[in-house]
């Protein structure tokens, strides 16, 4: 299958490589740049693990081909961290117990990172209503939802 | 419909969390011992993404597979024709059955029992018939997963379709399509047992009640699936498995292979999720990688997908009870029959633990002294059944806790009422069950208080005005109702699990047990106990998990007893460790062992470390002599001289063999509220109280209790495979099979109890599958209550809106 070039930016770094045009982000950004803290669950978008942000906003690379991503902005769950510390959300959900076997979580963080941005103090319910299109089987999400309204900011109590 | 409805939570739900009284007053509360909620160690790694899942694993000579898969539930293999995919570019090698010789099985038996009289397993590819939808017919290698997609899909496979058993009920009779024609029957196991007298408790009974009761397929939907690389260096192999059974996966594989076990290693690295399947073996696939990495002297990866793993990976909760109960008209129970019927899938690698489980945790927390149970292990075309959290524990309990919902109607009395009537009192341990559990030992509870476990979910639940707010949210037409259901559960079982502890010279300590993790926090849990034994702060240790080249004994991670088996070994092995570092400290500082005291990483004279603390602030006062516990190791394993004990440096191992179960205990109660117009279920409120004894960590309890909740919740409504009558499974994905989300998973509110189990070193109980057990009782019982204008009978789950909807429909009420 014939080859293309692509250049895009990752976690801030600009990677220039040729995929076949098959290639699915997730394998990319997986295989090809080694980043394989984007997780891939279902490969048909519904579980939500392999969720990254292209330039800016949350989109699950399972869905998407690397050759679409030609001059794109990724960021992947590597890219949270800075200067070795933490991230807030990040920092919270091992504060509120918000994940277990860790493999849910990168795409869980990836979706509410720029959701939190858009909605300070958020509800218990509209937290929920922002975590449904990812799955996690262990937790319950409960834990999930502490550490979410944890780095939101307080939250307003129930509803 | 929410907001109007009263019944709501607590606005602060209690939690475990922060409950570190409850130990302060046997001193083993510290910042981070037992019994304190410390925050988990593995999770900035997982957090980063720096987790290591086996398809993280790469290599510039990776090769990776692809299975060919039957498409059919029952087919007879006329031919296969693999030209086209070996002529594919890129392609490596693609095998068949034939080609794996003796190696292709059928593979052995994993637990074998005498009442599982025709066993039958699997085989690493199919060689003439195949048996379910998803069974293994051929396997291709080629450079990447795209390249060995599009060869499977060029392998050529001529079938001829044979009939299919695939409804359970169907498939136990005489005359069905055989699943194995070498048996006259789908009969696989017969097991029929008595305890007491049922006759003679039915004889004296002032009523009794009978009813069928059914349970259907779900699957464990680990967020990671399968996988596995295995990987030939000189003359060994190692293996990266996402496995729950490293260590017995190891000397499985090596024996099967023959492969010295000294050069086979096998690593369960960070597994995303594991939750019963991932115990199993061997899967086919397990077989097939490291024959083909053998093969062709280079690593071969194979990553299951998701549409795969609903038809490969195990399944479970298939079952009919046929119940009789006989009880007196004050609400006691005189005895139980189940005669029930268990769907197996096509294979039985696992033996009849599942339906052995269902049947041992049935009685619960009654005194049912006269109990009798039959049950079939049934053969049919639909894929293997092994134990998934729970592992026949839900149906169990659903049979027991609907009885008691019946009873109570029968008698008029309360439902909590009939179920106090029939607990197990405090005094009466060891209870007896009369039965032998999945374990070959006796059935017998160690520990437990259902009384207070009653008393605990009446206050949580605030029985009386949620009772008030429930009778007027029906006055004012809504259709909301309240289930209960207890439970108690076999945990913890042997035969054994093993923890070396070694002090380094640098005054690290490196923790290492054979189980694997797959999310339960054991960096952090069995950290909390070594350093309890040793006074060294948690930053210090590093535990090893699921590597066998760091722990060459060990059995896996199941049936709730990783925390148990595997904490009670560290606890042991730590002690171990201790009282050599305490000989070889009293050396040093010239006293006896047990004046020395282990804290802060240091070994100290305890008399002198008291008396400094009791003259803080003096000045003038001499410092304690102290010496760290990595000098002490360095002194215990001198370069030349003579050695003043038997072993050299500060290092031990031990083993716990526990020589029966425990049985943790809880309860849980839900109101839902039903739209009869959509029949759709809101779960306003979950809350569970829970006994696992000794909780290491009540925050990590507390997310495993939630997580099996929420799996319970998803195995009452959402879950369910759908097979059709030729076996096809007609919702394999997640856009048709339903796992909760966060908006039908409820906030769960928790209680807990301890009550320390006698049966080890620390009253461990274990907590893994807690969540998941009562769950369809209570929500069947909630339904129920909630739709009594309707008069409908809940006796089967999952059940769906459709489901629901139409029981509405025929319902004789309003």
């Amino acid at each position: 299958m014939s080859m293309r070039p692509i250049s895009l930016t990752v976690n801030g770094t600009t990677f220039t490589r040729t995929v076949e045009p098959r290639l699915l982000l997730s394998d990319f950004l997986r295989h090809e740049l080694g980043l394989t803290g984007t997780h891939v669950g279902c490969e048909h978008g519904v579980c939500g693990a392999c969720t990254v942000l292209l330039d800016g906003a949350p989109v699950r690379s399972c869905l998407a081909f690397a050759i679409q991503m030609d001059g794109a902005t990724i960021t992947t769950v590597e890219g949270l961290a800075s200067d070795g510390e933490l991230h807030p959300l990040q920092e919270a959900f091992q504060e509120k117990h918000g994940l277990q076997c860790g493999f849910c979580t990168p795409g869980i963080l990836m979706t509410m990172l720029p959701w939190i941005a858009e909605h300070p103090n958020p509800t218990e319910a509209e937290i929920r209503e922002a975590l449904s299109g990812n799955l996690c089987r262990c937790t319950g999400y409960q834990k999930i939802v502490e550490a979410v309204q944890l780095a939101a900011g307080g939250g307003r109590g129930e509803g | 419909m929410s907001g109007e409805l009263k019944v709501s939570g607590t606005a602060e739900a209690p939690s475990a969390v922060g409950k570190a009284s409850q130990t302060e007053a046997t001193g083993r509360a510290t910042a981070h011992g037992i019994g304190a909620s410390v925050r988990r160690r593995e999770d900035p790694r997982l957090l980063r993404g720096e987790g290591f899942y086996v398809d993280d694993l790469r290599r510039p000579d990776l090769l990776h597979g692809a299975v060919v898969r039957s498409p059919y539930a029952h087919a007879r293999i006329l031919s296969i024709d693999t030209s086209r995919a070996r002529a594919l570019p890129g392609v490596e090698l693609v095998l068949t059955a034939p080609d794996l010789g003796k190696l292709n099985g059928p593979l052995p038996i994993l637990i074998p029992h005498e009442d599982l009289q025709y066993p039958r397993t699997q085989s690493a590819l199919v060689l003439e018939t195949v048996r379910h939808i998803g069974e293994a017919v051929a396997f291709v290698v080629a450079r990447d997963r795209y390249v060995a997609e599009d060869a499977a899909e060029l392998v050529e496979v001529e079938y001829e379709p044979l009939d299919v058993a695939a409804d359970l009920e169907a498939a136990a009779q005489p005359g069905a399509p055989l699943v194995h024609d070498d048996l006259e029957s789908n009969i696989g196991g017969h097991y029929v047992r008595e305890v007491g007298d049922w006759a003679a408790a039915k004889a004296q009974a002032d009523f009794v009640l009978t009813e069928r009761f059914r349970l259907d397929r779900g699957t464990a939907s680990p967020m990671e699936t399968r996988g596995i690389v295995a990987i030939p260096e000189a003359n060994a192999l190692t293996i990266y498995v996402s496995t729950q059974a490293p260590v017995a996966l190891r000397g499985g594989l090596a024996n099967w292979f023959g492969i010295p076990e000294m050069q086979l290693r096998l690593i369960a690295p960070d597994v995303g999720g594991g939750f019963g399947p991932k115990v199993m073996m061997f899967y086919p696939e397990e077989v097939l990688v490291p024959f083909a990495a053998l093969e062709l002297k280079r690593p071969v990866k194979w990553i299951e997908d998701r549409r795969e793993h609903f038809v490969a990976t195990t399944q479970e909760r298939e079952q009919i009870h046929d119940v009789e109960v006989a009880a007196t008209k004050d609400g006691r129970l005189l005895g139980l029959k189940t005669t029930m019927l268990h769907d197996s899938g096509a294979f039985t690698p696992y033996g009849i633990q599942t339906p052995i489980i269902s049947i041992t945790t049935l009685p619960g927390p009654y005194q049912l002294r006269n109990y009798s149970v039959e049950f079939k292990a049934v053969y049919t075309n639909k894929p293997i059944v092994t134990p998934y959290r729970g592992a026949g524990r839900p149906h169990g309990v659903f049979v027991m806790e609907r009885m008691m919902d019946r009873i109570a109607e029968a008698t008029g009395l309360d439902r909590w009422e009939v179920r106090r009537r029939n607990f197990i009192q405090p005094e009466q341990f060891p209870w007896s069950t009369g039965l032998i559990y999945q374990d070959w030992a006796p059935c017998t509870y160690d520990s437990g208080n259902y009384p207070e476990l009653a008393s605990r979910l009446e206050a949580l639940l605030d029985r009386e005005r949620t009772e008030r707010e429930l009778a007027e949210a029906r006055a004012a037409g809504k259709y909301v109702g309240l289930g209960i259901g207890f439970y108690v559960e076999g945990a913890g079982p042997g035969p054994y699990e093993g923890v070396r502890v070694r002090v380094e010279p640098s005054g690290k300590v490196e923790v290492a047990t054979g189980v694997g993790t797959q999310g339960q926090g054991h960096q952090t849990t069995f950290a909390q106990v070594v350093a309890a034994q040793l006074g060294v702060d948690l930053e210090a240790i590093h535990v090893v998990t699921g590597d066998t080249a760091a722990m060459g004994w060990g059995i896996g991670t199941f049936a709730s007893r990783a925390a148990v088996v595997v904490g009670n070994a560290a606890h042991m092995a730590a002690g171990a460790v201790a009282e050599k570092a305490k000989q070889v400290a009293a050396q040093l500082l010239e006293c006896r062992p047990d004046e020395i005291e282990l804290a802060d990483g240091m070994a100290w004279v305890r008399s002198e470390r008291e008396r400094v603390r009791a003259s803080a602030g003096v000045d003038g006062e001499g410092a304690p002599r102290g010496i760290p516990l990595g000098e002490l190791a360095r002194r215990a394993n001198p370069l030349r001289g003579t050695l003043a004990f038997p072993e050299p440096g500060l290092e031990a191992t031990k083993f716990f063999s526990p020589q029966q179960s425990t049985f943790p205990s809880g309860c849980h109660a839900a109101i839902v509220e039903v739209d009869p117009a959509t029949a759709m279920i809101e779960i306003k409120r979950y809350l569970v109280v829970h006994d696992c004894g000794t909780m290491i960590n009540p925050l990590i309890v507390e997310g495993q209790v939630h997580g099996g909740v929420a799996q319970g919740i998803g195995s009452c409504f959402y879950e369910k495979l759908v097979y059709d009558e030729w076996g096809q499974l007609l919702n394999a994905s997640f856009v048709d099979y339903l796992l909760p989300t966060a908006l039908e998973v409820p906030r769960i509110e928790t209680d807990h109890i301890e009550t320390p189990s006698p049966l080890n070193p620390l009253g461990l109980k274990g907590a893994g599958e807690a969540g998941v057990i009562p769950c369809a009782a209570v929500i069947a019982a909630a339904i129920e209550d909630a739709l009594r204008p309707f008069g409908i009978r809940i006796s089967e789950m999952p059940l769906s809106p459709t489901k629901l909807w139409s029981l509405i429909q025929n319902s004789s009420g309003r």
